[in-house]
């Protein structure tokens, strides 16, 4: 007996049909490492491979779309979809719905990825770090609503400066859908104008947990926010993408408020400062006009025009005074200059040569006679001595080498 | 309560009048009006310090704020 012959589409259809109908297939997860990843215009073709077989994938825009990460060749990754024929080329193959990455590796390897890449654009650049405002007035704190982060927030936020405003921006800060509420926070946030300072906060958990901080669009989101974003995602060890591109790194929620709500000491402190400074800045000025001013009045004073002539007049009379005590001055001393003259005048005097025993001899008109020439004989000369005085006749007249 | 006074800006702004006053070459009366404008910037700011309560609010809408009381049943 012969069996029947199908046509290529008959079996094909039938084989299509015999694996539609299989539970397992129509809804499957399948592990496995991707390789010959291919991007075509509707979807993205690859195969899933272990080390004893291999799966034809594609996924289509549709469902692509929402990955939360870039498929990578070497990946290993676990994808839902159904497995089925696809008739035309005589294939089976899985149509993805969903990818999500197998295990901590894998993430750890779509970190550094995402990491790299993202430095080499520069959105790690410490150069495009916004500065945080030093005196907030309204915070805004994206994360979940419920729970010890944003009560942690609150109390200590509240401790430091009970006057700054918070505002709770509710998103889910795992699953999903968690970086698209994250990045959509952001963005309307950077729409208002009373936020001075953001704040994406999330306690501890597995890096899967955290993940929605690892992710591209939370990073872009945070770079393009125009208002200083502070990350603060699980403990102090842990490191996400959203640190390293926010403006400031907290390591824990509890420190970002402690980072971004400055100390209401501090504020009186600097206001003290600054009313201590005003007040003794004025009183400086005060004091110096007032100097200023007494410098002008005496001044004024000083131009008075009855003052004026009362100066005057004291001027003068001071000039009189001194005029006279000069004048004394001048008199003393010619007085003094006339004694010292006087005394060297007697000193000279030809009667002091008298009482030596000179003699001078006068003619009868009582002029002093210096030469023997001016006499004659018979003469009669009048001889004066220092106590009297004589009269004689002159009895003989010899000149010079004729002495006796 | 009335927000229009921005606290940063009142501090900046007493700085600054600080920083004039220090500077000097002031008129008298140029120096006391500014004097008199910090000393009431600082009687603001003190003031704003000692009575002013900060809201906390949560955002429920793009432009909606509502007050936020944190959950009562935290375990």
């Amino acid at each position: 007996m012969q069996l029947k012959a199908f046509s290529v589409s008959e079996v094909t259809e039938y084989i299509k049909k015999v694996m539609d109908n299989d539970i397992i297939l129509r809804n499957v997860r399948v592990r496995g490492e991707i390789s010959n990843l291919k991007y075509h215009s509707t979807a993205v073709y690859f195969t899933l491979k272990d080390e004893g077989a291999a799966l034809k994938c594609v996924m289509f825009n549709d469902y692509s779309r929402s990955l939360e990460f870039t498929l990578q060749d070497g990946m290993s990754v676990i994808a839902t979809g159904r497995i089925t024929v696809y008739e035309k080329g005589g294939l089976y193959q899985l149509y993805v719905q969903s990818v999500q990455m197998d295990g901590i590796g894998a993430l750890y390897i779509a970190f550094n990825k995402l990491k790299e890449k993202l430095q080499k654009e520069g959105l790690f650049d410490l150069d495009k770090k916004k500065p945080i405002p030093k005196h907030p007035r309204k915070i805004a704190v994206v994360t979940s609503p419920t729970g010890a982060v944003i009560r942690d927030i609150i109390t200590i936020s509240r401790r430091r400066n009970p006057t700054v405003d918070i505002m709770v921006v509710p998103v889910l800060v795992q699953g999903s859908s968690a970086a698209d509420e994250i990045s959509n926070a952001l963005r309307i946030l950077n729409k208002r104008k009373d936020i001075d300072v953001i704040i994406v906060a999330r306690g501890g958990g597995s890096l899967e947990e955290i993940w929605p901080f690892n992710e591209e669009k939370v990073a872009r989101s945070i770079f393009a926010s125009r208002i200083p974003v502070v990350s603060a995602v699980g403990h102090e060890t842990d490191f996400t993408i959203a640190d390293f591109v926010a403006d400031l790194r907290a390591p824990t929620p509890s420190a970002a408020a402690e980072l971004v709500v400055p100390d209401i000491k501090v504020y009186q402190r600097e206001l003290f400062l600054l009313k201590t400074k005003i007040m003794n800045l004025m009183k400086a000025q005060v004091l110096h006009s007032k100097k200023e001013f007494e410098g002008l009045k005496r001044a004024l004073y000083l131009n008075n025009p009855i003052k004026k002539n009362e100066v005057l007049k004291q001027r003068v009379k001071n000039l009189k005074k001194s005029l006279t005590k000069e004048m004394l001055s001048i008199f003393n001393q010619k007085k003094n200059e006339l004694l010292v003259l006087n005394e060297k005048l007697d000193s000279l005097s030809p009667l002091k040569v008298l009482t030596r025993g000179y003699t001078i001899v006068l003619n009868k008109e009582g002029q002093v006679i210096t030469s023997s020439r001016k006499v004659k004989t018979s003469e009669e000369v009048g001889i004066l001595f220092s106590d009297g005085r004589a009269t004689a006749v002159v009895k003989e007249v010899k000149e010079d080498g004729e002495r006796i | 309560m009335e927000k229009e006074f921005n606290f940063e800006e009142d501090l900046k702004r007493l700085e600054e009048i600080v920083d004039t006053l220090e500077k000097g070459n002031l008129m008298l009366e140029e120096s006391f009006n500014l004097f008199k404008e910090g000393v009431e910037i600082s009687k603001r700011l003190e003031k704003m310090l000692k009575e002013v309560e900060g809201k906390i609010t949560m955002l429920i809408s793009e432009d909606e704020e509502i007050e936020f009381k944190e959950e009562e049943n935290n375990v």
